[in-house]
């Protein structure tokens, strides 16, 4: 029994450990401290803290399956301790650099173990009082992780659910508060759901009751409303579809009314994106063109609509709307102008030479050498705003109608492009260039259409961007925002068109709602981005055809495959 | 006059000398065979029909046009399709439009649907698949669509490279009675082949092919009957 019972245990251990490690790293680039501004719960639990408890909480879930899966079976007795202890072993590490960060200062080497963090592991109490109480606090949350593991799939879903909504409602409750104020809910209200800038304690049960109620109804209910839906008559369908749609629209036409200046903003950001990243995915999630230079696109557009409307450059002083549709040519142009040295390049290489490009178009709009057509490193400002009818679109409320229509309309040809004979001919040619050529498509041709086309999408976003900040710089160009595009196609599921969508919300809108992350960005990107490959390489929004193969490849295609191999062998 | 003629063609990889002078003609409704060992020039002959590789010398005409100075699409538009070596479907794409595809240099809705419904109706298997992934077909059922997939362009000459290779017995013997079956029906069929039994069972002509040069070109019948043959390729004694 106790062979058994150390033999469970023991990987407990080990994924705490791993856990503790990652928290002390969370803590020592200053991730805790930087987040311990921002408070979920006022006065209770700041984000700083949640981060922690997260990553005991993934520990300890982690910790239940390994125990599951060590003991075959036998140890679900083990399995709920043995995630309390991971969380309680993840508490180690960093009770371990408290202790000696009061013995040795190792502010001189990292920067970060400062009195500040010491005081945020120790809920502000002296060592000795607060080190228990964290490794303590570890194993509830680890054990919490356990429990989350062995309970039934609906339950803890919609625990996660609870969890995830007082997390998020917490961490935007400042913004919340003043949507709320602007519908004309009294403050006195709000003040019994949210204090400064967290949740009360009533707001925080309110909130997590709320999307557990809301994730548990939402999956007993689905399958039903689905289908009944599918039972409706096609005709029918339709009109409930079109329903649907038209209030999804009215609610988009609507929000910046609601949502005030700076979330509008946001949101125009999300929407060039979503445009830059149809683009992208046009390229390399359907025609399998790696293209890592795509801001190049970006700023093309841009500048060619900052060049032809500001007067600054006293060329023509055109207005936007005359503007627009050269920005976009010539950026699609530019596209082709890529698309023609890169032909015979595949893969990594592809990915080489448009990193190449996107540098040289930066380079060259701040070069001395186009001074007089792009102003240097000092860029053209004074471009003036969009005018429909007699309103200057001024603001990002105004702006964010221009984006919304951009989207609707390159969605819409997205949509068409992907299912047109171009769309099966990029696709076809990403599976396999030769094989595509075979079958008589011209490889030319439909990669340098993947090419423009892609990068007049791009153009179209670069030229709002234009319109909207009302001037351009060389150094509003740079790869991250190559870097962005590509991440936020991969995140939302590579060939996907919701996919984009998604992928934009998560990427764009939350680092700019999350000023303290800013400084983390890329590190936030990194980590996220190996977590999707690890669990869930398809994407948040998979193309329908890549779920249909890995539902496939799950069911048991192994006794053909066995057939297939011994047959042979029968036949001698 | 032949509907396919290839007259001393010569093809180099880089600095190999592949083909050295081949020459060979298929007729109208006829299945002609290749056979001959590994790097012997099977498939190389078949690149350079389809212009995936280009001669450096010679002539390769369909219906007397020169499709030398033509690109690979443009090949394929003028009635000449592949099946590639090792079934290369595409496998992130549907049965369906992988054959959809296939009919890619064709415009008329009409006829392709139509050409759909055919396909569907040689290949069963193919149409109770029709929205499934092809990467999760079995290997037999990839060769199928492959062959489809080349028969929806509704090509003058069907190129098939290998088609039984790494497939079961009972599969093999399948495909080799679509390819009977399809000869039926008036394709006209270049096949290379490593079965060279098979093969010959098949064909009406074939060509022996040795380190890039023909070295025998008889009929079907007289092939499976040369010593050589039979004892090189047939591994009968």
């Amino acid at each position: 029994m106790g062979e058994r019972f150390r033999a469970a245990l023991r990987p407990a251990v080990v994924v705490g450990l791993v856990g503790g490690v990652m928290a002390l790293l969370l803590s020592l680039v200053g991730m805790v401290n930087a987040f311990a501004g921002r408070p979920i719960i006022t006065g209770v639990l700041s984000m700083g803290h949640t981060l922690l408890f997260l990553t005991a909480l993934v520990t300890g879930m982690i910790a239940a399956r390994r125990v599951l899966h060590a003991s075959r079976g036998a140890g679900r007795p083990v399995a709920l301790p043995g995630a309390a202890l991971a969380g309680l072993a993840s508490g180690f590490p960093l009770a371990v650099l408290v202790l000696v960060g009061q013995v040795v200062n190792l502010r001189a080497v990292l920067q970060n173990a400062n009195p500040v963090l010491y005081g945020l592991l120790t809920f502000g109490r002296d060592p000795g009082a607060g080190l228990p109480q964290l490794v303590l606090a570890g194993a509830l949350v680890g054990s919490l992780g356990g429990a989350l593991t062995l309970l039934p799939g609906r339950v803890s879903q919609a625990v996660v659910a609870g969890l995830g909504t007082m997390l998020l409602t917490g961490l935007f409750a400042e913004l919340l508060q003043g949507i709320l104020w602007d519908l004309g809910v009294p403050a006195a209200t709000t003040r019994l759901f949210m204090v400064q800038k967290g949740l009360t304690v009533a707001g925080a049960l309110v909130t997590g009751a709320a999307g557990a109620l809301v994730q548990a109804v939402w999956a007993s209910q689905t399958p039903k409303v689905r289908r009944r839906l599918d039972a409706l008559p096609p005709e029918r369908r339709r009109r409930v579809n079109v329903a649907l749609a038209a209030v999804g629209l009215a609610i988009v036409l609507w929000l910046p009314q609601v949502l005030g200046s700076f979330l509008s903003y946001v949101l125009v950001l999300v929407g060039l994106y979503v445009l830059m990243g149809l683009g992208l995915n046009l390229e390399v999630g359907w025609a399998g063109l790696l293209d890592l230079g795509f801001v190049a696109f970006f700023a093309i557009g841009a500048y060619t609509l900052a060049i032809l409307t500001s007067p600054e450059t006293g060329w023509l002083a055109l207005t936007f709307w005359q503007a627009l549709p050269v920005a976009v040519l010539v950026a699609l142009i530019a596209g082709v102008i890529l698309g023609v040295p890169v032909l015979g390049i595949r893969g990594d290489y592809l990915a080489i030479a448009t990193l190449g490009f996107g540098e040289i178009v930066r380079l060259l709009v701040g070069s001395d050498w186009l001074r007089p057509l792009t102003g240097g490193s000092q860029g053209i400002a004074h471009i003036p705003r969009p005018v429909l009818g007699n309103i200057a679109l001024i603001g990002p409320q105004q702006i964010y109608y221009l984006v919304v229509a951009g989207c609707i309309i390159v969605w819409f040809v997205a949509t068409r492009l992907r299912n047109s004979r171009l769309g099966r001919a990029w696709m076809a040619m990403r599976e396999d260039e030769d094989v595509a050529q075979a079958m008589g498509i011209n490889l030319v041709q439909t990669k340098l259409l993947a090419y423009g086309l892609g990068a007049g999408f791009a153009g179209v976003a670069g030229a709002i961007f234009a319109a909207m900040i009302g001037s351009v710089f060389p150094h509003s160009f740079q790869l991250i925002i190559s870097i962005n595009v590509l991440a936020l196609i991969i995140v939302g599921g590579m060939g996907s068109i919701p996919g984009v969508f998604v992928g934009a919300l998560f990427l764009v809108a939350m680092p700019e709602l999350l000023r303290e992350f800013t400084e983390y960005r890329l590190f936030m990107y990194g980590g996220l981005l190996i977590a999707m490959m690890l669990l869930r390489p398809q994407g948040l929004w998979p193309e329908p055809t890549v779920r249909l193969e890995l539902a496939e490849s799950e069911e048991p295609e192994v006794p053909a495959r066995v057939t297939a191999a011994t047959s042979p062998g029968q036949g001698d | 006059m032949a509907l396919l003629e290839i007259i001393d063609v010569h093809a180099y990889y880089g600095h190999i000398h592949a083909l050295k002078g081949v020459s060979l003609t298929v007729d109208e409704g006829e299945i002609v065979t290749l056979i001959g060992a590994n790097g012997a020039g099977k498939s190389t002959t078949l690149k350079t029909i389809s212009g995936l590789l280009r001669p450096r010398h010679g002539a390769i005409r369909l219906a007397g046009e020169d499709l030398v100075a033509c690109r690979p699409h443009d090949i394929v538009k003028k009635g000449v399709s592949q099946v590639p070596e090792g079934r290369q479907v595409f496998t992130r794409l549907t049965v369906q439009e992988n054959l959809e595809v296939g009919a890619f240099t064709r415009s008329d809705p009409r006829a392709i649907a139509e050409d759909l419904e055919q396909v569907y109706t040689l290949f069963p298997r193919l149409k109770e698949r029709r929205n499934q992934v092809a990467g999760t077909l079995s290997g037999g059922e990839q060769q199928m669509l492959a062959i489809g997939r080349a028969l929806m362009a509704r090509p003058r000459v069907l190129l098939l490279d290998e088609p039984s290779m790494g497939l079961a017995p009972v599969l093999v013997d399948a495909i080799f009675e679509v390819i009977e079956r399809l000869h039926r029906e008036g394709t006209t069929i270049l096949l290379v082949e490593q079965n060279a039994l098979k093969a010959l069972q098949v064909a009406d002509r074939g060509y022996v092919l040795q380190t890039g040069q023909v070295v025998l070109a008889d009929t079907a019948e007289h092939l499976r009957l040369n010593e050589d043959v039979r004892r090189a390729y047939l591994g009968i004694t």
